[in-house]
This record gives C-alpha cells, sequence and structure tokens, in this order.
C-alpha cells in the first residue's frame, strides 16, 4: 500500500480523526461561522474566543469525512494563541502544508472547509453580548 | 449460481475492463449508474464511421452525407424497436436525459402549464428530474409537488392518490431510483395520472439499459434515457414523446435543421422528429448508440436483468458480513443491481477512497439526488451499481476493499 505523503490516511491524521483537539463547544466564545461543502454533506462549525486581538480558545464541530474533520482539528491546535492578523495571513496553501499529506484536487476541498470556515470566523462576531453557545 | 449468462464471455469485448490501476490492481468497475464502458463493437463502429462515413446528416446531396444520414436514420429506427414506440417521429434525439427532460420543459410546460397547476415528482429523483420543473415554476407560477417515499424507498402510495389531483397538469418520475435502485410501479401510476387527467414522463436513464422497456405497455407519454448509461458514447440520448404531444408542442432550441423554412419575418418549422434536433446532432453518437443496442439485443435484456440481480444479492451477502452496513433503499428484488449503502462512523468518501486504493470503483456522495438524502436523513452515501460485465468475484473484491476500510479508520 502507499504509504508517507501520498497515503491520507497515515498515523497522524487519523489521530486527529480519532481524538479530535477541541471537538465541542467553546466557552463563552466572540465569534463563530459554519459552513458545508454540498458536494460531499462535509459540514465544520467553529467558535472562537477572540480577546485583544489573539485567539484564546478554538472548538470545532462538524460532520464529515476523515480529511474534513481531522484537519479541522489541526487547525484549532495550530490557530490557538495566534494574534487574529497572524491567522489571516495563513494561507490555503500553508492548510494544506500543515494537513502534510497530499491530496487530490476534490479532496482538498474537505481539507479547506475548516480553513475557511476560521477565514469567515474571523469577520463574524457574535451579537448580543458575546455570550453564543455558553456552557 | 445457475445462470445461463457468462460475464467473461461479454467482458472479452470491453478493453477497458482489462485496465490495471493502483499498484497493478485489476480495475473494478462498480459505477455503471454514472456511465457504463463500451465494447469494441460499439467503439470500432466510431472509428468506422469517421473514417468512411461521416459528412453533416440531412444536409448534403453529395455520397457521404447520404451515407451518414442513412447511419443516423437507421439508428433511430433501431432505438424504436428497442423501446417499442410507434414511430420514428416519436423518437427524438438529444444530447441526454437532461436535455431531454429540459425539451419538455420548454416545448411543452411553457404552453401548458400555469399559474395554480402543478407538478408531482417524487422525493427520489435524480436533479435532473426536479431542477427543470422548479425553473418552469418560476416561470409559471405553477407548483412542485412531491410524492413521499417510505424509509425503505418505496414511494407512499396513498400520497401519490392525495397528491394527484384535477390541478396536476404532469407526473414526472424516474423508472428506477439512481441512488435506492427502487422499481417503481410507473404502468400502474401511468394510469392513475391518465385518470387525473395529467401527463406522464418518466425518466428512464436507470431502467432501459437493464431491463426491458416498452413505452406502449408503460403508457407514458414521455419517456428520457441517455446513451452512455447503456454501452453508448457519451453526449447522445434520447426523449420519446407520443406523437400528438410532440406535434402540438413548440420547438425547445432554434437553429438549423429544425425549420422548414426561414424568411426574415418569421420561421415554419419543420416536421417531427427534426423539429426538436436543431443544428448539426450527435450524428456518430447516436449511431454508436445504434450499435450498443444491436449489443443490448445479442445478450438479451431479460437475461441482463436475472444477472443483475444476482449481483445485487451476492452484494447484500457480503456487504452484510462486513459489518455495520445499513443499505438504502427497498429489499433486494424489488430494485436493480444498484446497491447504495452507509457505514456505521465512517463517511462515504473516505469509503470510496479506500475502495479505489483496491481498484473498486464506487461512487460517493450524494448522487445528484440531494433531496433524497435529505429524507434519508444522511448528507451522503456510497453506491456500488453493477452490469452485466461485472462478475461474482469484482463483488467479493468489494467487501474485501469495505473491511480493509473499517481497518484502516479504526472502526473494525
Amino acid at each position: 500500500m502507499s504509504h508517507k505523503e501520498d497515503d491520507i490516511y497515515q498515523e497522524h491524521i487519523l489521530d486527529h480523526y480519532e481524538d479530535p483537539y477541541h471537538r465541542g463547544p467553546c466557552n463563552h466564545p466572540t465569534h463563530a461561522h459554519e459552513d458545508d461543502n454540498p458536494l460531499c454533506g462535509d459540514v465544520v462549525k467553529i467558535e472562537l474566543r477572540i480577546e485583544d486581538g489573539r485567539v484564546r480558545a478554538a472548538w470545532f464541530d462538524g460532520e464529515g469525512c476523515c480529511i474534513s474533520q481531522s484537519s479541522a482539528s489541526m487547525l484549532m491546535e495550530s490557530i490557538e494563541g495566534k494574534t487574529v492578523e497572524q491567522i489571516k495571513e495563513f494561507t490555503a496553501e500553508d492548510m494544506l502544508t500543515l494537513f502534510r499529506a497530499r491530496l487530490t484536487p476534490n479532496r482538498k476541498k474537505c481539507c479547506l472547509l475548516s480553513w475557511k470556515v476560521v477565514q469567515s470566523a474571523l469577520y463574524s462576531p457574535i451579537d448580543g453580548d458575546g455570550q453564543g453557545n455558553d456552557h | 449460481m445457475n445462470l445461463k449468462f457468462n460475464p467473461n464471455t461479454a467482458r472479452a469485448d470491453f478493453p477497458i475492463l482489462a485496465t490495471r490501476v493502483r499498484g497493478d490492481k485489476p480495475l473494478i468497475y462498480l459505477d455503471n449508474a454514472a456511465t457504463t464502458q463500451r465494447p469494441r463493437q460499439v467503439i470500432q463502429l466510431l472509428v468506422d464511421v469517421y473514417e468512411k462515413y461521416y459528412a453533416n446528416v440531412h444536409r448534403g446531396v453529395h455520397w457521404l452525407s447520404d451515407q451518414s444520414t442513412d447511419l443516423y436514420e437507421e439508428a433511430r429506427e433501431k432505438v424504436r424497436g428497442f423501446i417499442n414506440a410507434r414511430q420514428c417521429r416519436e423518437v427524438i434525439f438529444t444530447t441526454g436525459t437532461t436535455s431531454s427532460i429540459n425539451l419538455v420543459a420548454h416545448g411543452w410546460g411553457d404552453a401548458n402549464v400555469h399559474s395554480g397547476d402543478e407538478i408531482l415528482l417524487t422525493v427520489m429523483e435524480h436533479h435532473s428530474n426536479i431542477v427543470p420543473w422548479q425553473q418552469l415554476a418560476e416561470r409559471s407560477g405553477c407548483t412542485v409537488k412531491f410524492v413521499p417515499i417510505t424509509d425503505d424507498g418505496l414511494l407512499v402510495m396513498d400520497q401519490f392518490d392525495e397528491l394527484l389531483t384535477e390541478k396536476t397538469r404532469l407526473v414526472a418520475l424516474a423508472a428506477v431510483s439512481n441512488v435506492l435502485g427502487t422499481i417503481n410501479p410507473v404502468r400502474f401510476l401511468a394510469e392513475r395520472a391518465h385518470a387525473a387527467g395529467a401527463l406522464v414522463l418518466v425518466d428512464a436513464a436507470q431502467s432501459v439499459p437493464h431491463d426491458q422497456v416498452d413505452v406502449q405497455d408503460l403508457g407514458v407519454d414521455f419517456m428520457a434515457f441517455s446513451g452512455h448509461k447503456m454501452l453508448g458514447p457519451s453526449g447522445v440520448g434520447v426523449l420519446y414523446g407520443r406523437e400528438s404531444l410532440l406535434e402540438k408542442m413548440s420547438p425547445f432550441l432554434g437553429g438549423g435543421s429544425m425549420i422548414r423554412r426561414v424568411k426574415l419575418d418569421g420561421f415554419e418549422a419543420a416536421d417531427l422528429p427534426a423539429k426538436f434536433e436543431a443544428g448539426t446532432p450527435p450524428i456518430v453518437s447516436a449511431i454508436g448508440l445504434g450499435a450498443a443496442i444491436d449489443y443490448l439485443q445479442t445478450i438479451g435484456l431479460r437475461a441482463i436483468r436475472e444477472y443483475e440481480l444476482a449481483l445485487a444479492k451476492r452484494a447484500h451477502e457480503v456487504l452484510s458480513d462486513v459489518g455495520g452496513v445499513r443499505f438504502l433503499g427497498p429489499a433486494v428484488d424489488q430494485k436493480t443491481g444498484i446497491v447504495s449503502f452507509v457505514m456505521d462512523g465512517v463517511h462515504a468518501h473516505d469509503i470510496a477512497q479506500i475502495c479505489d486504493r483496491h481498484g473498486v470503483a464506487i461512487r460517493a456522495g450524494h448522487h445528484c439526488a440531494m433531496p433524497l438524502h435529505k429524507r434519508l436523513g444522511i448528507t451522503a452515501s456510497s453506491r456500488a451499481s453493477f452490469y452485466f460485465y461485472n462478475t461474482m468475484e469484482e463483488v467479493n473484491r468489494l467487501g474485501e476493499a469495505l473491511v480493509e476500510t473499517k481497518r484502516i479508520l479504526r472502526r473494525g
């Protein structure tokens, strides 16, 4: 079987898929966005707590293939502690690099879903008192 | 297995089935509901036509144009015989099922469907039999209604009777669901629809390639299907329409061929079937479709149906043994060789991707039937769809690939 970067089901990806980082609701989120990929039905919702221009907490939830969900997990881990400006500069190409496995054009869309959602979330403050889903 | 049909004899006619993929594994092609492969008899004919007989049809007085025209019209006669239409005038060559349905939505719908009228579809339709009617609704102000399905993927008949009213102008439904494989009782529904004063269009893209279909027996008014799903070339499809209806309909596309005469202040439409074949038609593809029909008739549609049912039964057994697999649609003997399923905790795309590593080509996603998937409460499914050239051995390979999928994704 193929392996290393050609294998999209390599260990670090499966680890994120099976035991994701920060899957669930965020405490006191200030920003949130959700989007889907209608082609395959992947859904990713991301909630962020941004304070003083910095992401203090990043959580996701969703449904979908191994790539869409594990990439969301990797992204949450990667952006916590970063400034909003740093995240805005984080490109699609950076996201694919973070994921590591080489993807076909169709599967790149799965990987980039969470990246797109984060970029939109930065511009999507939660209305009202910024309570959102307060758990 | 007590079957007269031997798939290996047929396989020898399909060069692409000898392809090896993904590290020299034999290609196992189980995506036949999306498109089938072609036998060398069809491929060779395409080459012959281009090398010896190709010119535009119905135009030249020269020898080549006569050759091309004769072959094109012979293909029409083959289609007519294949579906038992009364006359060749009732067989329109289009570019596929989608364009056939759009032709009716415009050519018949625009003149006959008005605000307050209703079009009755089913929840299991392919997008190509939903969107053209939604567009007609936008133009005309009519309402589109949907017959619901049971959890097993069968039409809810009481609901059909309730939704079919004097406002219903057209019932448009798939003969066979492209996801569930459900075989709908078209003849029965057509009788009901006609009794209520509605016309009937059947999307036969998934039925004509797999079983005997007789438009007169079904009693439908329009029937649409595609060449590429029945061994033919891509880019050609058919619209069958009752002559009396086609005669009254306006042309859909305007241009060459579809006119008797053009003047600066207007045009006169040509007779059937040319009236609906504007521009240069898919000449060679249509001729190739004729060759595909010859091939299918040599094998026999009854034999194909019987063998595909055996493949589907085996698939149900093999996939059940994998564990964690839930089938979509009705019991295996109520459907065709389409076997769609979901697997606990594994997304359809991951299934298809890992199957592909084993050389097994299946489809994953919503299969152009998003409303159906929403009704089933899922976002995507995996689909193995068989044709007569698939083997029991290939079904076993699919099962092995699914076991491997579970193992890799740590679900097994």
